[in-house]
């Protein structure tokens, strides 16, 4: 049999392979110790917002419906004080080719990979962008190769997980499902290494460039229909591409009075590398296990810079809890007709409290759904936490906890929203940047300045935040 | 006898690809005591019995090496039975909208 390779082995070769995979020599943006130049990233692909709307159109990706839940706001308004409860809108990102806003991203990514020649495409993904890779390049007839972690050591599948899977296989992609551990990343590298295909990266440039049209249109179909733009746009946050494609798209379109809202599931408590809460976390993704490590470290991806940088846009950053987010997923079913979710429901949930505080001529957008199926459903994922010993039950769902309890409201007046301190966010990214200063390397004033950027704060909140950090170190 | 799968049978494969003890160093302890494992489908290369070490074209073309463990693997996720904490949800909340004089 093949020898396998060490883990320590293919990681030294890391940023050769990647490299070549992606086409693309970040060094050549570096300004600094840790500085970088993002925007000259971005714009050096080439593609203007018009152009990139223009690929995706080619196949059928975007220009998806808005849709008001006006059922969804009355239902708000019943408990809501007098004159409060804005009216919600969805954007019904479900109606991409393969049935989620990631079709956004992997079309500009793929036809990338066309156009520069790769046979292939290769991406590490468990979720919906497996599924719209593989989608793509099956349209650009590219070879695709999806690797997924997917079941635990004793072989049991994430209902969810295993539905990407079949998705993936329909489209003709081969699938290498994994068991849990970071280690996928070990694989992947070794499948792009093997095949010298294309590195779909969810955080290169074009993959954060292809989510732009998002923001864009959400905000021009709001604005025809009601003659504004929309107060608040909520968005399912986990590795932070949604929340900076979708942000960037909406600045695009002159919406920069929109509040920027990330919404994230709260797992805390839950180890994301671990084999047994592996299947006991009932959500997939849009949980906290990424968009806190995310936001406050997003180099922490398959490319050295990560083109989602999320705390460059974040206006507030809230959790909701597992029983919340099922709930929310049934009333849009039954009340207003659309089947979908359960992990895109994240930021719905989030609506439920938020359009409650205000104004009823506010407008609110919950800015993207996904496809339902088996295993993507409610039933499948509480059937195998209950199956795994997890307890659900109705009630309060302030007594949720991750893993152990999935509390499903009783009332849709008990669904609400715990702020996350942005403040404590950025005072932990600087912590991390810190600790990436390479050894031997100063941080300068083109640092600082990168650093207030990132954190959307001042030189100076950067320079005594660090000088904090450095204090307490010793 | 054991039953022998033509060449061509559309498989799936099984291997460790990094063993308990070889794990990446920043795997918690519960990861770190089970092994890698990865699963792949493809065509059989060769006849081949269950538990065979075989070798598979896959769904990209590429040649993979592991051993056999299903024939034809079927798809079973699905949604299982109804729950009764989410049953009810529909009823209670148009319950609210029709004393709301909002829905029927």
């Amino acid at each position: 049999m093949t020898r396998e390779p060490a883990y320590a082995e293919i990681m030294a070769e890391q940023t050769d392979i990647v490299r070549r995979s992606i086409g693309l020599d970040y060094d050549r943006y570096a300004t600094g110790a840790i500085a970088f130049d993002y925007e000259r990233l971005l714009s050096d692909t080439g593609y203007d917002i018009a152009e990139v709307h223009a690929v995706q159109r080619r196949t059928a990706v975007g220009d998806t419906p808005l849709v008001e839940l006006e059922n969804v706001t009355a239902l708000v308004r019943s408990f809501a004080p007098t004159n409060k409860g804005a009216r919600i809108f969805v954007k019904d990102e479900a109606k991409n080719p393969s049935g989620s806003f990631k079709d956004r991203r992997a079309s500009l990514s793929v036809h990338e990979a066309k156009r520069r020649g790769y046979e292939g495409v290769a991406a590490a993904t468990s979720g919906n962008y497996g599924a719209a890779v593989a989608s793509q390049a099956a349209k650009a007839g590219l070879r695709c190769i999806v690797v997924q972690e997917a079941l635990d050591s004793h072989g049991v599948a994430q209902p969810e997980i295993a539905e990407k899977t079949r998705a993936c296989e329909a489209y003709g992609a081969e699938v290498i499902r994994l068991s849990v551990g970071p280690e996928l990343f070990y694989v992947f590298l070794r499948v792009l290494k093997e095949t010298g295909f294309f590195n779909a990266s969810l955080y290169a440039p074009h993959s954060i460039l292809g989510i732009e049209t998002l923001g864009l249109e959400l905000a021009q179909q709001v604005r025809a229909r009601t003659g504004r733009f929309p107060d608040v746009v909520l968005v399912t946050h986990a590795g932070g591409g949604n929340l900076t494609g979708t942000a960037r798209g909406l600045a695009k379109a002159g919406a920069t009075d929109a509040s920027v809202v990330a919404v994230s599931v709260d797992l805390a408590g839950l180890h994301m590398a671990s084999d047994r809460d592996f299947n006991r976390k009932s959500f997939t993704t849009g949980h906290t296990g990424f968009s806190l490590p995310f936001t406050t470290w997003p180099d922490r991806v398959d490319v050295p810079r990560s083109a989602a940088r999320p705390l460059r846009y974040i206006d507030r950053f809230l959790t909701v809890t597992q029983g919340e987010v099922f709930y929310a997923t049934q009333v849009l079913a039954e009340l207003e007709g659309l089947e979908r979710g359960p992990a895109g429901n994240t930021s719905l949930a989030a609506a439920f409290a938020v359009a409650r505080q205000l104004d009823a001529d506010r407008i609110v957008v919950v800015q993207e759904t996904e496809y339902t199926g088996a295993g993507k459903h409610p039933i499948a994922q509480l059937s195998l936490a209950k199956r795994l010993g997890v307890e659900v039950s109705r009630g309060d769902p302030a007594g949720n906890e991750p893993g152990r309890r999935i509390v499903i409201p009783e009332h849709p007046a008990q669904l609400r929203v715990v702020e996350v301190d942005l403040e404590r966010v950025r005072k932990s990214y600087l912590r991390n940047a810190v600790a990436h200063v390479p050894e031997g390397a100063r941080l300068d004033d083109a640092d600082f300045t990168y650093l207030a950027a990132e954190t959307r704060t001042s030189v100076s909140f950067v320079q005594e935040a660090i000088h904090d950090v450095l204090r307490k170190a010793g | 006898m054991t039953d022998r799968f033509a060449k061509g049978t559309w498989v799936e494969i099984h291997r460790i690809v990094l063993p308990a003890g070889e794990r990446a160093p920043q795997v918690p302890e519960d990861t770190a005591r089970v092994p890698l494992e990865m699963r792949v489908k493809g065509f059989l290369a060769e006849p081949a019995v269950i538990g065979a070490q075989v070798e598979v074209i896959t769904a990209a073309g590429r040649r993979l090496r592991g051993t056999l463990v299903e024939i034809n693997p079927a798809y079973t996720h699905g949604f299982g039975a109804p729950l009764p904490e989410l049953t009810m949800i529909g009823s209670e909340v148009r319950s609210i909208l029709r004393q709301r004089g909002h829905c029927r």
